[in-house]
């Protein structure tokens, strides 16, 4: 057996690979500590999460962690003194870097992926986990979308009685895990003016009942596959609510405003962040923050006051020009923010950015699941960017968008540049990027003086 | 490269219609087969190329969507397509699909063209057998059966292949746990140059019987293998025509440069154990 280091001698060691990393510009260093300290001692991660005098939240979700775990942490602030991974670095190494930093703290906040979420709860032990939505995302990381289903019902299963479980009861994976847990704190939106017109998009993913495999009748789907839904053959239905959004009001780019109701009582929300997906994110947030204890004050006070996760939906001034940055990473997400962006106003000009690192995933198939025509029609032209922008190109060759309107710039570089050159000044140009072209493109502006590095920033 | 001066194509959505006018414009009929099971990995992009391509050469292509409990008519189709779903999609859609074995075979003894991706390349050989030995039955078009493994077989994929003695390179991705054994005498689509293939060890990858052809290759597979889209035109105009056509070129220049980036990817990080 091992003898571990004492744990102030592993963490000191541990930041200065950290503080190292940032001196050589090795990007944020962010995860390098956590790395570190997970090599020297597995156990370590264990012990400093047990050392949080009030336990750990942890929060996943194929879409939303960042920026829920974002709202959670501005719901509670000034309240408790949070180890939060707010950088978005969001595997083991990333959750071990944030304990080793938050000397003081008293909870531990943590968005983790999807896949590292057994882990990273057994290494934690949360009194409060949080399940917020899976999408197809990443097939080539994860296999498939029912394998990481499989291993939450597992750590479900696992789930100490005295932990608390939140999830989103539109989404039917998540929903049936309360036949498990009925004590979990069920969220999710009541207000079937917002459902989608033509209800599931065509990307959907669990259209078929989770417990006999009939086809769900949606009574709403709001945004992919969550809603409301029911199994005609075997009468799976989304559970009651105990948290709700109702009379829902969507204005444009600017913000959303909905009811938040729950047993205590209900309150208008007023969201300055735009989309329903971003309802759901609030809800969840809500849920989690109501879960650890905050006050029904705290969360309306949080949620009014909270400005967007970096880069999810972002505005940076650039000179005299403006940039909106909304983050693509998967069709359900990428759907959202085309709509979004569309309700409140659709450009005549995008740069549309694509990686395929880890990160990113490595199979870029899911770009011809985004149902990018609603955007193209208000196009005039369009700068594809990044690693893979040949494959965004075809993309929209063949939805029919002129070719002769796309521009291919891989370099990112160019690809900002050539968007922000064609754009008048006092305008805004608008951005999708997945999400290492987003980091670079941040890089870039930051570079130029115009927003600090996101590491700073978190 | 900036501004490409590709022809100019009408604005639209998919499967958009046009193109120049054409004394022998053939209609392609296609059957999609399941298509609300069986669409993990962007199939309607192959069916977007499809469309566009017919088009820009004068055809149509009307796509018709064969779900469960629609009947398949035997030659009522000049190209039947079926894409890729999970386990579970497969599972569900494999009963029915053996309702329509019949259906299937015959099609393809007519001439009709088919392209099977993935799951559908499975469903159509001859079983699938799950790790705990549970069985999908298939078709039993393609000569091959496929088996479960532990590990799935992710990444880019990169294969040679001579379809009509031309010898060419299709690229894409491939993500799966089956791992499918071609018969003795089977005629794979192409040979490996980087990634899995169809079993990881063969140096195969996909499988061909006359016009038909199935394989594990995702990305999507025809954006980016313009001259595989155009083939399969043929083969179907050929089952409508009694002739495959020898199309003029079109402007491929975004199809290579992405033919060109998946090819290096798989050459640099495609999968291997």
């Amino acid at each position: 057996m091992r003898v571990p280091l004492p744990l102030p001698a592993l963490a000191a060691t541990a930041r200065a690979a950290g503080a190292l990393s940032r001196l050589a510009g090795q990007g944020g260093g962010t995860t390098l500590p956590g790395k570190l300290l997970w090599k020297l001692d597995p156990g370590a991660v264990a012990r400093l999460a047990s050392r949080l005098p009030q336990g750990s939240a942890v929060l996943s979700a194929t879409n939303g962690k960042t920026t829920t775990a974002a709202m959670t942490a501005e719901i509670l602030r000034g309240k408790v003194r949070l180890a939060h991974n707010a950088a978005g670095a969001n595997l083991v190494s990333g959750v071990a870097s944030t304990l080793l930093a938050a000397d003081h703290a008293e909870l531990g906040l943590f968005e983790v992926d999807e896949a590292a979420l057994p882990q990273v709860a057994e290494l934690v032990q949360p009194r409060v986990l949080a399940l917020g939505n899976l999408f197809r995302d990443q097939l080539d990381r994860y296999g498939e979308l029912e394998l990481i289903a499989e291993r939450w019902r597992e750590l479900v299963h696992r789930l100490p009685a005295d932990a608390q479980l939140v999830v989103n009861g539109d989404d039917p994976q998540l929903g049936d895990l309360v036949r498990e847990r009925p004590d979990a704190v069920v969220f999710g939106v009541d207000d079937r003016r917002h459902a989608r017109p033509g209800g599931l998009q065509h990307a959907a993913d669990s259209k078929h009942c989770v417990r006999c495999g009939a086809p769900y009748v949606f009574h709403a789907a709001y945004v992919g596959h969550l809603g409301e839904y029911e199994c005609p053959q075997c009468g799976h239905r989304r559970p009651p609510l105990a948290l709700a959004a109702r009379e829902i009001e969507l204005n444009g780019l600017d913000s959303t405003s909905f009811e938040l109701a729950e047993p205590e009582g209900s309150r208008r929300v007023t969201l300055p962040l735009p989309g329903l997906y971003n309802v759901y994110n609030a809800l969840a947030a809500a849920s989690l923050s109501r879960a650890l204890g905050a006050s029904l004050d705290d969360v309306v006070a949080g949620l009014e006051r909270f400005g967007a996760a970096f880069g999810r939906f972002e505005r940076i001034a650039v000179g005299d020009r403006g940039l909106l940055m909304l983050l693509i990473k998967n069709p359900a997400g990428a759907n959202e923010a085309i709509r979004t962006l569309v309700a409140g106003g659709a450009p005549t000009l995008a740069v549309i950015a694509l990686n395929d690192a880890i990160a990113d995933g490595k199979d870029v198939s899911w770009i011809w699941d985004v149902d990018f025509e609603p955007l193209l029609e208000s196009l005039e032209r369009v700068v594809v960017t990044g690693e893979r922008a040949a494959e965004l190109a075809l993309r929209f060759k063949y939805a029919g968008f002129d070719a002769g309107a796309i521009e291919v710039l891989p370099s990112l570089e160019r690809g900002l540049d050539r968007g922000l050159a064609l754009t008048p000044p006092g305008a805004e140009l608008v951005v999708l990027p997945t999400y290492t072209a987003m980091l670079e493109l941040r890089r870039i502006v930051a570079e130029r003086g115009y927003v600090a590095p996101y590491w700073e920033a978190a | 490269m900036s501004g490409l001066s590709a022809k100019r194509i009408s604005g639209g959505g998919w499967g958009e219609r046009g193109g120049p006018p054409n004394a022998d414009r053939v209609r392609i009929v296609v059957g999609h087969l399941y298509p609300e099971y069986l669409n993990i990995y962007a199939d309607r992009g192959n069916i977007a190329v499809l469309a566009q391509r017919a088009a820009w050469r004068g055809h149509e292509l009307e796509v018709q969507v064969v779900s469960a409990d629609d009947p398949l008519v035997p030659g009522a189709h000049d190209l039947l397509y079926i894409g890729g779903g999970q386990d579970r999609e497969q599972a569900l859609v494999a009963r029915d699909l053996v309702s329509k074995r019949g259906a299937v075979l015959e099609a393809a003894a007519g001439g009709a063209a088919v392209l099977a991706v993935c799951g559908g390349y499975q469903l159509l050989g001859r079983f699938y057998r799950f790790g705990n030995g549970e069985e999908l039955p298939g078709v039993g078009l393609f000569p091959h059966h496929t088996i479960a493994g532990e590990r799935r077989m992710i990444g880019d994929i990169l294969l040679e292949t001579e379809l009509e003695g031309e010898r060419r390179t299709i690229a894409g991705f491939e993500n799966h746990a089956g791992r499918t054994y071609l018969d003795a005498d089977a005629e794979p689509l192409g040979r490996v140059v980087a990634g899995f293939g169809n079993d990881g060890e063969s140096g195969h990858e996909g499988c061909r019987v006359g016009r038909a052809i199935g394989t594990y290759l995702h990305g999507p597979l025809l954006p980016r293998n313009p001259w595989l889209a155009d083939w399969v035109l043929a083969q179907a105009i050929a089952h409508r025509t009694g002739e495959a056509p020898r199309f003029e070129p079109l402007d491929d220049q975004l199809e290579d440069e992405a033919h060109a980036v998946s090819s290096q990817r798989a050459r640099a990080r495609g999968g291997r154990f």
